[in-house]
């Protein structure tokens, strides 16, 4: 048998949607090998959502006992189950904390992985990972010649789908290793700025670190009001970070992902975090003064040019054109 | 307090990078530089020195061929005390899992409290190094990390994760790998790039620092990633120069108001 293992993360009595996607994938892969997709979830709360993952496919479901938002405990839990199963692949739907526990759970069990994964297919009986390499520029394909393969895909890789089912929930029981035991959580997803809301907007105007400080955020927000109607404000994660603009306006991977009719974007290099989160979008504009920028690469609309002089001219020239 | 600083030679930015497509490993001919996301973890590791913690040292640690020397020797310029260079032909073509325990076992001879990292490589991208390595020295580990307090034995880490922002406590001796968010690294001093070739410099092969040689190298690796593809083609977009200010932003407005976005 070629049972594959899927991590799937939970918060506030919700599966995480990459993780649905993760289970989704898992039950199509296993299939095609003639296995079963199992998941499992960690920490409190796990066990009222855990019967809720055999709709995406997965027939077995583990509830763990350990503290969840870390990666060890999740480490020491999943090698607990490949240990004392049929296993040959684990699936991660991506994320901060995937990284971490799949990178982990390779060193422990000597195992190969694949991170960044866009697809996985099936031949001659093995599971091959696609990953984007080098800014998207190229793919590479990624086998693996350990007992375990370890598959963590990109933010929105694999598709949610629901075949229906019921997964049966077992209870495991963990032993945590000592360095798990060394990190604890003071506090978890705290959310820093206003509580802004951008996803239902038909137009964003997003802005980075090319904005040279907080204050810069004025030309985004005046280019946003131009447009008006159902328009906001958006963000990268280098100026949240920064504490230019608040977290809730944050596009990618552990931001929010977008698909406005119009997604412009102002001082943003384009980095794979970022792109993850706006790709869907109807319609790219980037303006960004390096002309080498990522961002040109998957942009409708490229403009080459300082946004200091741009933005405020286009403020102007939308205002004009409404009237 | 001893601080281990893992650093990587990579090719420079402004170098088109490639994959050479009968190996499927990265071409490093051409320009290299220190992994722009390490200058990062240096500068965290000076700013706990400098913040008032008793450091003893800052040991800056790289594994890559002869060449990756000088990638210490700017690690050691931003302010390391000294450097390890694992260099040996049976690492080459090492895997994420491969990498992470060939650097684990050069930092147990060092035994540091703290082995800082960046977020990231520019050539490779796998943004996992810091977990593997974690787990073999058993020690816990945090990425993305954007501030960092030391407090005693315990280090108080921040780092936005998938709901938000997090605080996470860490006992020490722990491996922490840093976000671009967390400093603005400063840039050498000449006499510091003058100095940094004559600062301790340590060379060891896989003998040397107990390294499995049948767990190490490209064909040990468990993850073989093969030549590569091109990715499925997208229409190229128009591209605007800005020469005229006011001639750019009437052509935008024209591409917008063509597609009914205004
Ligand atoms: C695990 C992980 C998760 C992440 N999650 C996210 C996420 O959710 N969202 C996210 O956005 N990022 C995320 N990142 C970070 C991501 O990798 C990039 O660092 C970030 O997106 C860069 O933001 P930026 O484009 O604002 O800044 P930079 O990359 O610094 O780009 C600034 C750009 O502005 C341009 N510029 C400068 N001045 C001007 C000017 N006057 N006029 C015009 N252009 C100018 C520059 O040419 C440059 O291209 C994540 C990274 C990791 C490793
Ligand atoms: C295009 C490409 C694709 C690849 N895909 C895969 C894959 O899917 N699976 C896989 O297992 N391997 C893969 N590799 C191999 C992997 O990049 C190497 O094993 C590499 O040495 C470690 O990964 P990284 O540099 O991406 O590390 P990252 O985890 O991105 O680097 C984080 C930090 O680790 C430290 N660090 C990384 N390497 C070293 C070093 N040699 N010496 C000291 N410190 C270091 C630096 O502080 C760096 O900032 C790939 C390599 C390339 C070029």
């Amino acid at each position: 048998m070629a049972n594959i293992l899927v991590y799937a993360l939970h918060y506030e009595g919700a599966v995480n949607k990459n993780s649905l996607g993760a289970v989704s994938e898992a039950a199509k892969l296993a299939g095609e090998l003639g296995g079963e997709a199992h998941a499992i979830l960690i920490g409190d709360g796990a066990a009222d959502v855990a019967g809720s993952l055999g709709a995406y496919g997965a027939k077995k479901v583990f509830v763990a006992d350990a503290p969840a938002g870390l990666a060890g405990p999740a480490i020491d839990a999943m090698a607990g189950v490949l240990n004392g199963g049929d296993y040959k692949y684990v699936l991660f739907g991506g994320g901060l904390l995937g990284f971490e526990i799949g990178a982990g759970l390779a060193a422990r069990l000597g195992a190969g992985v694949a991170m960044e994964v866009t697809a996985v297919t099936v031949q001659g009986g093995e599971l091959v990972a696609e990953r984007p390499i080098l800014g998207d520029s190229s793919i590479s394909e990624i086998k693996f010649r350990s007992d375990i393969g370890i598959i963590i895909g990109r933010l929105n890789a694999f598709e949610i789908k629901q075949s229906g089912g019921d997964a049966a929930v077992e209870n495991v029981s963990v032993e945590l290793s000592a360095q798990a035991g060394k990190a604890t959580l003071r506090t978890r997803g705290e959310q820093r700025g206003a509580d802004v809301d951008i996803e239902g907007a038909d137009v964003l105007v997003a802005g980075g670190r090319g904005l040279g400080k907080a204050e810069g955020f004025d030309l985004c927000d005046q280019l946003a009001a131009a447009f008006g109607g159902n328009s906001a404000v958006a963000a990268t994660r280098a100026v949240v970070d920064a504490g230019w603009y608040p977290y809730a306006a944050q596009i990618g991977q552990t931001g929010k992902t977008v698909a406005p009719k119009l997604y412009l974007a102002a001082g943003i290099s384009g980095a794979i975090q970022h792109k993850v989160g706006m790709q869907s979008s109807e319609n790219i504009v980037a303006i960004n003064k390096d002309a080498n920028a990522p961002i040109f690469e998957f942009s409708d609309l490229g403009i080459v040019g300082d946004l200091n002089k741009i933005l405020p001219k286009l403020t102007e020239a939308i205002k004009a054109k409404k009237g | 307090m001893k601080i281990a600083v893992l650093v990587k030679e990579v090719p420079d930015a402004a170098v088109q990078k490639r994959v050479d497509p009968s190996t499927g490993r990265m071409d490093r001919s051409g320009e290299k530089n220190l992994n722009p996301y390490d200058t990062h973890a240096i500068e965290a590791a000076m700013q706990i020195k400098e913040g008032g913690v008793a450091v003893d040292e800052i040991v800056a640690v790289t594994m890559g061929p002869e060449s990756a020397v000088r990638a210490l020797h700017k690690a050691v310029s931003l302010g390391a005390d000294r450097s390890v260079h694992l260099t040996d032909p049976a690492v080459a073509g090492s895997d994420v899992a491969a990498t992470g325990y060939a650097l684990a076992q050069t930092l147990k001879r060092e035994n540091p409290d703290l082995v800082l990292l960046g977020q990231q490589s520019d050539d490779g991208e796998c943004y996992t190094i810091g977990a593997v390595v974690a787990e073999h020295l058993g020690a816990p580990s945090l990425t993305q990390v954007i501030k960092l307090d030391v407090e005693g034995e315990t280090l108080v880490c921040e780092r936005q994760a998938e709901y938000g922002y997090d605080t996470v406590e860490v006992g020490l001796p722990a491996v922490i790998s840093v976000g671009d968010a967390i400093n603005e690294p400063r840039y050498p001093s000449l006499k510091a790039i003058m100095g940094a070739k004559k600062k301790p410099l340590d060379t060891v092969a896989t003998g040397d620092v107990d390294i499995d040689t049948s767990k190490v190298g490209a064909d040990n690796s468990a993850a073989q990633w093969t030549a590569a593809k091109a990715p499925p083609q997208k229409a190229a977009g128009t591209i605007i120069e800005d020469e005229d200010t006011a001639e750019t932003v009437e052509k935008i407005v024209a591409w917008l108001d063509e597609r009914k976005l205004i």
